[in-house]
């Protein structure tokens, strides 16, 4: 096997000018190929798209007639006679601003909780992490039951005699409850990562500060929150971005309602695009919208953060 | 004397104290538990009781009777092994393409210079920040024009998968882990005249096997899980993936019948339920990794 690969291996030689320069020629065009197909796919289905969503947003389009150019009629329409946008983009907003108080902060305090190393610790990690490798069907529907008038949720209120809550079928409950859902499912993927985190802090630190009787609030806000705080930006972009795209919890349990109390952005235009009256010029504003306020927000934290992060 | 005994009943305090805080402590961590486990128990639990038990008030916590009329109606009233079947050719056919296509990408983005490198992987950047969410109409309508070998390309698996075919974080990642290898070893192996497939598949690769891996578990579960995508795309019920099957349990019968619901959702987990039994570790360290890149 092995003297046949030795015979097999063309044998040095010096190159011709001619092969050399060919061979120049070769390395220069190569890494050109070697990005091609990446390239190709990047821009057919993620940079193509989004030039075409936005010229589809200043057309009226139903699938099937011709198009038929608006101008700026439908951003206008958005933000006037669309009411439920609004309500949507509301919707949105809380649900955002909720995940990213309750997930970085209860990700953090479960962090420092759990992270001298026990069984008990190490069976908690794994539970948490669990619904994070689930599908969000799995979730929302097992949710909704537990969440049922008649579920166990309200039996274990009932049992504790407390009042019975109507969740997921009040509109003043139910986007409290998605938010619930959603801090549920990805809770233990963001302590993980605040874990790791804090187990690359050098312990000489801690020691240092020990050595200085510093106290744990001093030791958290000196040496613990400035050497996460690369992690801390990642969630927060993380979160921001993941919760903008809120689409299959509420689509699986409320479809937006009661009413429209957990309408979301995403539910919005899949429903302008697809179900009733379709009107894709007026979905792809929408979708014009969002992309603008995602990427705002995004150059926004970079902008405004990136200095005050300390990078080890 | 009178000190000793002062000094006694500090300690005696100060040993209740820690007793007490332990105790909280442990009951704290095993609240957690509960929280985050008690929902999976109750699906399973749910999805073994007969219809009538399950909407009994007050519930019970164990089945009075075992029943596996859910999982007979998740198995027989639909064609399951059609579903699953669809799921399967995604995830491969999406892994296949992936690989082909990031490989080479990565490996030109780790080691090579050339005019234009920053542009193009910004470009990856930014794709990788591109949610679907934003691109699903543009692309539902570019599909719905297409036609691939005399049938609509709507009517088969190629819209869940060729969307997926530049894995940008896959990328990103591979180009990290590829940037890792010292240059010598290319080196030495191009005097060998090794080519550079050869070097991308037989050096560069091995060696990146853990980046690999992750990556590989990653799109597995993304795709498995999937419920956006192929919502958008499937007009027809031959491409539906397994999810979508299971998300039509709540209108297969009159009434949402829990037990029904649960078995399916019980088996749509099941395999990442294994997959996380086995590699628990493994799973945590890569899915941390991602983080802290």
């Amino acid at each position: 096997m092995n003297s046949i690969s030795v015979q097999a291996r063309k044998p040095h030689r010096k190159l011709t000018e001619e092969e050399k320069a060919k061979e120049r020629r070769k390395q220069k065009t190569r890494p050109y190929f070697m990005v091609a197909p990446a390239m190709f796919f990047l821009v057919v289905f993620t940079f193509f798209p989004i030039v075409y969503l936005i010229v589809l947003s200043f057309f009226k389009y139903n699938l099937i007639s011709k198009m038929q150019f608006l101008g700026v009629d439908n951003y206008v329409r958005l933000f006037t006679v669309e009411t439920t946008f609004g309500v949507a983009l509301r919707n949105t907003a809380i649900y955002t601003i909720s995940l990213i108080v309750l997930l970085i902060f209860l990700s953090m305090l479960l962090a420092i909780w759990l992270e001298h190393s026990s069984i008990l610790n190490a069976i908690a990690q794994r539970l948490m992490f669990l619904p994070h490798l689930c599908a969000t069907l799995t979730v929302a529907v097992v949710f909704q039951w537990l969440m049922n008038d008649e579920g166990m949720l309200n039996a274990m209120l009932r049992f504790f005699h407390l009042p019975a809550l109507r969740w997921l079928n009040s509109s003043d409950t139910a986007l409290m409850s998605i938010i619930l859902i959603s801090t549920w499912k990805s809770l233990g993927y963001y302590t993980l990562i605040m874990l790791s985190s804090l187990k690359s802090i050098p312990t000489e630190l801690y020691e240092a500060a020990a050595l200085d009787n510093t106290g744990p609030v001093r030791k958290f806000f000196k040496i613990t929150l400035p050497m996460v705080s690369p992690q801390l930006f990642f969630l927060l972009i993380t979160i921001t971005i993941g919760s903008f795209k809120v689409f299959d919890t509420v689509r699986i349990i409320t479809e937006g309602g009661p009413g429209d109390s957990t309408n979301t952005v995403v539910l919005w235009i899949y429903n302008k695009a697809f179900s009733g009256t379709i009107q894709v010029g007026l979905a792809s504003a929408a979708g014009v919208v969002l992309m603008l306020i995602m990427a705002i927000l995004t150059g926004f934290y970079f902008k405004a953060l990136n200095n005050k992060i300390y990078y080890q | 004397m009178v000190q000793t005994s002062v000094k006694k009943r500090h300690r005696k305090a100060y040993r209740i104290n820690r007793t007490v805080k332990k105790v909280l402590s442990i009951f704290g961590r095993c609240l957690i538990c509960l929280i985050f486990a008690f929902p999976f128990y109750w699906m399973i639990i749910t999805s073994l009781k007969t219809y009538q038990e399950s909407i009994q008030n007050p519930p019970t916590l164990w089945p009075q009777v075992f029943d596996l009329s859910g999982y007979v109606t998740v198995l027989t009233k639909m064609n399951l092994g059609m579903y699953f079947k669809n799921s399967i050719i995604i995830i491969i056919a999406v892994m296949a393409i992936q690989m082909v296509v990031m490989v080479p990408a990565s490996y030109a983005f780790a080691k090579y210079d050339f005019k234009g490198k920053k542009l193009m992987f910004a470009m990856v950047l930014v794709a990788n920040m591109t949610p679907t969410v934003i691109t699903f109409i543009p692309i539902y309508i570019m599909f719905a024009k297409m036609n691939i070998g005399g049938r609509k390309i709507l009517t088969t698996l190629w819209p869940q998968i060729l969307p997926f075919g530049a894995n940008a974080f896959g990328i990103f990642l591979l180009r990290q882990s590829f940037m890792q290898i010292p240059e010598e070893i290319i080196e030495a192996a191009r005097l060998d005249n090794t080519s550079e497939k050869g070097i991308m598949f037989k050096i560069m690769l091995p060696m990146s096997k853990a980046t690999m891996a992750t990556i590989a578990l990653f799109s597995f579960v993304a795709n498995w899980n999937a419920y956006f995508w192929p919502l958008v795309m499937c007009r027809t019920e031959e491409v539906k993936p397994i999810i979508l099957a299971i998300a039509s349990l709540k209108e297969l019968e009159v009434g949402l019948i829990w037990p029904t619901i649960m078995a399916g959702n019980t088996l749509v987990v099941l395999p990442i339920l294994i997959l996380f039994a086995i590699a628990s570790k493994k799973i945590i360290a890569s899915m941390a990794y991602r983080g802290v890149k």
